[in-house]
């Protein structure tokens, strides 16, 4: 059997329907085996999702594996990660990327233990370089970089004896380039074995609703954080919003308060975004925030403290009580748009 | 019929309070100044185990791999109704990442031998890597049902349950034994009881009672040992040797991911322009923004 190493993605699908994240992954591993002269490849496992292969192609990938089989229909965690180390034990990818989702969140770190693969969650930046540790010269490391502890800090992490480096990254964090149609590459099938015991959890109901909540696709987002001081106040961000004809976001500590719900959530562990206008109100800026909406073009900081740190990203800061800030804004911006 | 459960708790630093106490002068944080707390998931999950017991009987251990001063969250444990606790504390298991972290809770659990259901929180929130349960599971050689918000019921060798996704929620069914990572809304842990606490408040591990003999040389602290376990007060250490763990797969060693640099974050502000909140100078900011062409 020829051994395929190189840079991994696994293609997350559902019901037919890649998951962006998929892509964006493909795009960033693209770079990745470039960097490294190495194919990169793409794990497709689901029901009838062979014709899923040419979308994997055009956006970098050189070869797909497909695992194809009903018992794929739904995502479970036993057949598919018996898939995954079947297939890492046998191909030892250098680099095994996963979508932080609630899927990947659940597969990969199975994967990790089983392979003893070194992982890291929810990276905000992947590279490869050389790195001298002790003296010794380790070619090609994948450099795993998140923030850490505490938010003002940012690591870099690897896994230097580690035959496959394994990373998780959010939805967002790595940009979706242009697919090239043209692209061409094979698909891989892999033969499956599976076991009496990777059935012992049996999906009863599944209910998902279309997500209601488009962070990404907003041109201008109107974000509340815990200086919002309470859940009444944060009308005034969804009115903000409204007005301005943007998306409500919202900082972890402001979802944490049960100020809103979660998959308002811009940051790390939250969405990425990348929108024409960023208005933070009350929102501190630690940098798991920050992480997740500094690439916005324009930022507006809304805070009491003049010490808070999002006004170091800020193109436009406003300090004062976002409670008195915000309705005067809502009253110009009516006048002025007239 | 009653159910073995074994809860996997974590003590960590309150990341959500950090002053200004705690920053060294260079702007990192201090980690050891930090006030520590039960994790916050870790205490819902204890909470469902506790709840799987009142429903159909049976026992709940609770284990924390940690420092010596991890006895805390133990301590508390049992003010909520954990029948047994056991605290993993080596200092080889030092710097011990996820991975080396499952692999030493495998092994501690293995000890215990006798159970149905693992609990742990979803996520640590020193680190939110989500990925302990998972990983232990796999160790164990065992099913998973993460991001559990409901235990609906455990019946003829099945557990189901209810847990979230993206944008959803499945219900499952899995065959015992079963690992549970626990969702932060699953429930409300109950408060302590303090009828509890006055019976537990005195259990100690070893480690505090040397502590307490290093600070006053009359205290002989074998005396209290003894006295405490014959009272079932003594929380019960385990090191590598005691849970039969390989030294090479724990702390350091055993851990494949190494923090390779730290760098502070330097902000690299824009050209900024600050606005006083008044009228007018909002105006003047709605302005700019319109000539740039953001809205509409």
């Amino acid at each position: 059997m020829e051994q395929i190493s190189g840079v991994w993605v696994f293609a997350e699908q559902e019901d037919g329907h890649l998951h962006d994240v998929a892509l964006e992954l493909l795009c960033k591993g693209r770079r990745l085996a470039d960097h490294l002269k190495a194919p990169l490849s793409a794990v497709l496992i689901g029901h009838q999702v062979r014709s899923l292969a040419p979308v994997l192609y055009s956006y970098g990938a050189d070869c797909v594996f497909l695992a194809d089989d009903e018992r794929f229909r739904h995502y479970l965690t036993l057949p598919y990660a018996r898939v995954l180390v079947q297939l890492v034990k046998s191909h030892e990818p250098r680099v095994l990327l996963f979508g932080a989702t609630s899927i990947g969140r659940d597969l990969a770190p199975r994967v990790a233990s089983n392979t003893r693969s070194g992982m890291t969650a929810d990276c905000t930046d992947l590279q490869i370089s050389d790195v001298t540790q002790r003296g010794q010269l380790y070619k090609d490391l994948l450099l795993q970089i998140r923030p850490a502890f505490g938010g003002n800090i940012i690591a870099t992490i690897i896994s230097p004896n580690s035959r496959t480096q394994m990373a998780t990254v959010r939805e967002g964090v790595m940009k979706m380039e242009k697919p090239d149609k043209g692209r061409q590459g094979k698909v891989i099938r892999v033969d499956l074995d599976f076991k009496d015991e990777d059935f012992v959890v049996q999906l009863l109901e599944r209910y998902k609703e279309r997500p209601r909540v488009n962070l990404k696709a907003a041109d201008i987002i109107v974000s509340g954080g815990y200086g919002v001081g309470k859940r009444e106040n944060f009308q005034l961000i969804e009115e903000l919003a409204r007005v301005l004809g943007g998306e409500i976001g919202a900082s972890r500590a402001a979802v944490d308060a049960g100020f809103i719900s979660r998959d308002h959530q811009v940051g790390q562990t939250g969405t990425t975004v990348r929108p024409k206008l960023y208005i933070a109100c009350g929102i501190s800026g630690a940098i798991q925030h920050r992480a997740g909406m500094s690439e916005s073009k324009k930022i507006i900081a809304i805070n009491k403290d003049a010490s808070a740190p999002i006004f170091d990203i800020a193109h436009y800061g406003i300090v004062g009580d976002v409670a008195e800030v915000i309705p005067r804004l809502i009253e110009v911006y009516k006048q002025k748009s007239r | 019929m009653p159910y073995s459960s074994v809860v996997c708790v974590k003590q960590v630093p309150d990341t959500s309070n950090i002053s200004g106490q705690v920053m060294k002068p260079d702007g990192t944080v201090n980690r050891s100044k930090l006030p520590t707390i039960f994790n916050p998931d870790d205490l819902v999950s204890l909470e469902l185990a506790l709840q799987v017991k009142d429903m159909y009987g049976g026992k709940v251990t609770v284990i924390t791999m940690g420092p010596p001063p991890a006895a805390e969250v133990l301590r508390q444990s049992l003010y909520m109704g954990a029948d047994d606790v056991a605290l993993i504390s080596d200092r080889r298991f030092a710097a011990a990442d996820t991975l080396a972290t499952g692999y030493a809770l495998s092994m501690a659990i293995r000890k215990i031998k006798d159970f149905d259901l693992v609990f742990c929180g979803r996520q640590a929130i020193d680190g939110d890597t989500a990925q302990v349960g998972p990983q232990l599971a796999e160790k164990l050689g065992i099913p998973q049902v993460t991001y559990t918000e409901k235990i609906e019921k455990v019946e003829d060798g099945w557990l189901y349950a209810k847990r979230k996704i993206d944008g959803g929620f499945e219900r499952v069914r899995a065959r015992l034994p079963v690992l549970v990572t626990v969702f932060g809304d699953a429930a409300v842990p109950r408060p302590f009881n303090a009828k509890l606490v006055m019976e537990k408040k005195r259990a100690r591990s070893q480690f505090e009672l040397e502590r307490m003999s290093e600070d006053n040389p009359f205290y002989y602290f074998y005396n209290d040992l003894h006295k405490l376990e014959e009272k079932g007060l003594l929380i019960p250490t385990w090191i590598i040797e005691d849970i039969n763990a390989e030294e090479e797969k724990c702390g350091l060693k055993g851990s494949p991911t190494q923090v390779y640099k730290v760098e502070n974050v330097v902000l690299t502000s824009p050209e900024r322009k600050r606005y006083e909140p008044t009228k007018a100078d909002l105006e003047r900011l709605i302005d700019e923004l319109m000539g740039d062409r953001i809205f509409g």
